[in-house]
């Protein structure tokens, strides 16, 4: 493995124009991948581990930096180069052996040499008796397998898998792991290297060699683990579990706060968390066995949640002020510890406290809208101004999560009908006993 | 009966019940678009009023009343009907991928699509008919082809505006899968962006057709000042039954009509349906797939197979073709340059426009302009009002039947069969008893303009029903909601949506109605009431270009400041508040 990498990934950049500054989605990306090589690319939602994967892909143009691929440098999609998605991504229309065939018969493939590859690869990857199937007669597994046989059937060097297993229930994702390991190490599927993008943490270890951990904003690399533990992995031994548990602690080190130029606070970008999510949480960690401090991969396990579901919880808590999240590890603050015990009048005290004091746009919302004579303004004022700083999506995204906190906290209210955000009518509160409508 | 409007609520089942020209914004592009938009009509306006001057007949078989004519009159019409859609068809492919691939294109494409399909068909067929009859002197060609033409501004616009939808919202996964396996553009075409939007498209071409048969009956027997085409067809068997006030060959033709739309219900509709149906995306489809006994038959028929798999790998061949060789996509950087340029030559082709339309429209005064929107404001209170009487009294029934699976299944296909046949085939009915007990054509004229589209309100009305979630109406059941309440509660604000769109629809359709059902004959007796359509359609018999091109110009004002100031908010408005998520 000492001669030229497969792929080589050059201080690759993306970013999108906004109109104050730009969003940066990756900023600075190094990558090597070398033939044998299975490259796993961690990182939670927004860390652009997507975009790196589609820009690797040649389905998006890198702002600045270079990608090279077997020796050629990519500016579109490449000869060599397949991919596996999310959703499957089959064409609905078209039978399983026609969706596999595809591919070979777009490049001008004799039909019968298509039909031919299109079998053995169908053959390969276990679908055999489903070739005149459509994809939506087939399960989830079944019709990820149609995306593993349409991928392989170009004979690529190189595979790239989008979060191949996540669309699946448990069971059938762990069968489609072993699977494809199986063939992977029997050197059946004549591919080079695989670059998996996942947010799965066990899932990377239990199938990478090496591990790249994304940090988000901008989207850059954080730290790389080499997993050299031998295959098949046992996921309970605790060889594997102490790579796991690695590889948690330098997903959730805690960051250094952006500090970027020119970027208000109110702009920080708030993922949809609802206030029920966040109670639960306080409330477990609260409580027997932990007593306010907690490690985090313990506490998805006994929940039965993936880090992608409950990280997102762990750090609006410690955006409010209720805990502090580090290394793997939350630990409840003050607040915190009172909400969990308070009743819900109480709780919603507490939680307005703390949303004005740490959450800048909260505090905006409340400020403009007591400026405003009739203490209204339009929801798309403040779309606007968070649309200077963040995608359209997530200024969006931000936008209902602060309304959705300040309406527990009964700070200000929304109305859907005339899109207007308004402060709290004393006359129209609801009594105190029917605040307990904030479900999900 | 404006085409977009006509288009049912069929693409709900995408998740996507808006109308898609609501959608547009306005802009400075919509100044634009109504800029060149009457620059063309006015283009066509003076290439027609210069071919006037030699008026002369064309020499074709008269009409004949005979009764042994008629299936061959009806085949003349199908046809037309089946010409115009080729040709929409490639104007959808063309146009539609254009808007939906070029941004730059996309920016004035939507607003002058919009702007054309508000412009009323039979408002300016007088005009066509002229450029197509000199474009082929001494031939039959040219008033076939304004017939056609008539009917293909009368159903291209909603498929157009579906395939562009369908191209702007084919999932971003598959687009990057076609990409990735390295398809051309051309491919991309054939096997991506082609099939995802068969269902919007074949639904949208039906509604199409169903909508064509009114104008072509209308189109057919179209007299511009001395000018009479007597093209062969119903149309004309229709005009020239009036004539001759014989009422018996009215109901012939009316016999005629209803079988071939049968015929074409069963031989063309259905199996259309119940192919596209395979392009529908994701695995929950409709409680049943729509089946056809025609379609089963060409499936299971052996001879027919081979004929089919040889289509099949002819129609493979040309769709996997390559294109330039390697022309691989490549992201594009999005280039400023040429921006100028563009804006530049956009607005003074737009300003040219406007100045050409004004200088033909300055041949009327300020005062004739008055009367014309005087005239239009009548007519507004007559489409008005009948919209609203037709919501009245279909809405209701629409709900009871649609919250029955049974009844619905039953209904639905009645129902579009209803809305294809072309109501100014029923109007001689109206116009005998009108003459015959001497009513007043202002007051019963009127409903003539609902007649035909009124089955939109109520096709609408029960889709929106059987979309109410069972959930919600068992429990209003187990709260014991009831009567009025449960009308106010549950089933109204449950088919709001879906009632704006049949309103929407039908509205749009009455306006292009009015033009044929403000002014009607029986023999020699006229019976004009007030009104823009009757303003229109009188000035057409006079051959007066310039006041057709007024009245033409104030209606599609009228339609298109009403669609945005007044159905595009309250549209929004419902879907927001009403919409089940």
């Amino acid at each position: 493995m000492t001669n030229e990498p497969l792929l080589r990934v050059i201080r690759l950049c993306k970013h999108f124009p906004k109109a104050a500054g730009e969003v940066r989605v990756l900023e600075g990306i190094d990558l090597d991948v070398r033939a044998g090589e299975i490259v796993g690319i961690l990182g939670r939602s927004g860390s652009g581990k997507s975009t790196l994967l589609r820009a690797i892909a040649g389905l998006v143009a890198p702002s600045s930096g270079r990608i090279v691929f077997a020796g050629r440098e990519v500016d579109g999609p490449p000869a060599g180069v397949s991919m596996v998605f999310q959703g499957f991504a089959l064409f609905p229309w078209l039978t399983v052996l026609e969706n596999v065939s595809l591919g070979t018969r777009a490049l001008g493939a004799e039909p019968e040499s298509a039909h031919r590859k299109a079998l053995a690869a169908i053959d390969l990857i276990g679908l055999d008796g489903f070739e005149g199937a459509y994809p939506r007669e087939l399960s989830g597994g079944m019709q990820q397998r149609v995306g593993f046989a349409r991928a392989l059937v170009v004979e690529p060097k190189l595979l790239l898998m989008d979060e191949p297993f996540s669309a699946l229930d448990v069971l059938t994702a762990e069968t489609l792991r072993t699977d494809f390991l199986d063939l992977w190490n029997e050197r059946r599927l004549g591919i080079e290297a695989v670059i998996l993008v996942t947010h799965n943490i066990e899932e990377a270890v239990f199938l990478c060699d090496r591990v790249v951990v994304l940090r988000p904003n901008p989207g850059r690399i954080g730290a790389e683990v080499r997993i050299s533990l031998p295959h098949p992995r046992d996921r309970l031994s605790a060889s594997f579990r102490q790579v796991v548990e690695e590889v948690y602690a330098l997903l959730t080190e805690r960051e250094p706060a952006p500090a970027r130029a020119g970027e208000p606070a109110i702009a920080r970008h708030l993922r949809r968390v609802s206030v029920n999510a966040m109670a639960g949480l306080l409330e477990t960690v609260a409580a027997p066995p932990y007593d306010g401090a907690a490690d985090l991969p313990v506490v998805a396990h006994s929940l039965q949640l993936e880090l992608d579901e409950l990280l997102p919880v762990a750090e609006a808590l410690q955006l409010l002020g209720f805990a502090e999240v580090a290394h793997a590890d939350v630990m409840l603050a003050a607040a915190g510890r009172e909400y969990a015990l308070a009743d819900t009048q109480r709780r919603k005290q507490i939680f307005a406290a703390c949303a004005l004091r740490n959450v800048a746009l909260v505090a905006h919302i409340r400020d403009v809208l007591r400026a405003r004579p009739n203490g209204r303004a339009p929801r798309v004022r403040f779309e606007t101004e968070l649309e200077d700083h963040l995608t359209e999506q997530y200024a969006r995204e931000t936008l209902d999560v602060a309304i959705e906190w300040g309406r527990y906290a009964e700070l200000y209210e929304y109305d859907d009908v005339a899109r207007e955000l308004l402060l709290e009518q004393p006359e129209t509160a609801p009594p105190p006993t029917a605040t307990l409508a904030h479900d999900e | 009966m404006s085409p977009r409007r006509r288009k049912v609520r069929r693409d709900s089942e995408r998740g996507d019940p808006i109308p898609l020209a609501l959608r547009i914004g306005v802009n400075r592009f919509d100044v634009l678009a109504a800029a060149l938009a009457l620059g063309a009509l006015a283009l066509v306006v003076a290439a027609g009023q210069q071919m006037r001057a030699p008026l002369a007949t064309l020499e074709t078989a008269p009409i004949s009343l005979d009764i042994g004519y008629l299936p061959g009159y009806a085949l003349r019409t199908t046809i037309r009907m089946f010409a115009a859609l080729a040709a929409s068809l490639v104007f959808t492919f063309a146009i539609g991928t254009l808007a939906a691939r070029n941004a730059r294109a996309r920016s004035i494409l939507l607003p002058l699509l919009d702007v054309l399909q508000s412009v009323p068909v039979l408002g300016y067929l007088s005009f066509t008919v002229v450029v197509f009859l000199r474009l082929f002197p001494g031939s039959v060609l040219g008033a076939e082809f304004a017939a056609i033409f008539a009917i293909f501004t009368s159903q291209v616009w909603n498929m157009t505006f579906s395939f562009y939808q369908s191209l702007r919202t084919v999932p971003g996964e598959l687009r990057d899968a076609a990409r990735s396996m390295r398809l051309s553009a051309w491919q991309r075409f054939w096997h991506l962006d082609v099939p995802f939007a068969m269902p919007g498209l074949v639904w949208n071409a039906m509604v199409s057709m169903s909508g064509g048969w009114f104008f072509v009956v209308a189109s057919e027997a179209i007299a511009v000042g001395a000018w009479t085409i007597p093209l062969p067809g119903i149309g004309s068997y229709v005009a020239l039954a009036i004539a001759k006030r014989d009422l018996a060959a009215i109901g012939w033709a009316l016999a005629t009509m209803i079988v071939v739309i049968a015929l074409y219900d069963v031989l063309v509709f259905r199996p259309l349906v119940a192919w596209s149906d395979q392009f529908r995306m994701g695995a929950a489809r409709g409680a049943e797939p729509p089946h056809s006994l025609v379609l089963s038959l060409w499936r299971r028929t052996a001879a027919l197979r081979t004929l089919d798999a040889a289509v099949r790998r002819g129609l493979r061949k040309a769709t996997l073709w390559r294109g330039r060789a390697g022309t691989v996509p490549r992201p594009r950087v999005r280039a400023s340059a040429g921006t100028l340029v563009y804006w530049s030559a956009l607005t003074a082709l737009a300003a040219g426009a406007a100045a050409y339309a004004w200088r033909f429209l300055a041949a009327t005064d300020a005062r004739e302009w008055l009367h014309v929107f005087v005239l239009g404001c009548i007519t507004l209170a007559r489409v008005v009002v009948l919209t609203l009487v037709a919501s009245l009294v279909w809405v209701p029934i629409g709900v009871m039947i649609g919250l029955s699976p049974r009844w619905t299944a039953r209904t639905q296909p009645f129902v579009q069969f209803l809305a294809a046949i072309p109501a100014n085939l029923l109007f001689p009915l109206a116009v005998f008893a009108i003459v015959r007990f001497g009513l007043d054509p202002d007051i019963w004229l009127s409903p003539l303009i609902v007649l035909g589209a009124q089955w939109y309100i109520l096709f609408n009305a029960i889709a929106g029903a059987s979309a109410i979630p069972e959930d919600l109406v068992e429990i209003a059941r187990s709260l014991r909601v009831r009567g009025f309440l449960r009308w106010r509660t549950v089933l109204l604000p449950g088919v709001a949506p879906y009632a704006i769109t049949g309103a929407l629809t039908a509205w749009g359709g009455a306006w292009n109605a009015t033009i044929v059902a403000e002014m009607v004959h029986w023999g020699d007796r006229r019976l004009v009431a007030h009104g823009l359509g009757a303003y229109i359609a009188v000035q057409t018999e006079a051959g007066d270009f310039a006041r057709i091109a007024l009245g033409v110009a104030m209606m599609a004002a009228f339609v298109v400041a009403f669609n945005r100031l007044l159905w595009r908010p309250l549209y929004d408005a419902v879907e927001r508040r009403f919409r089940l998520a």
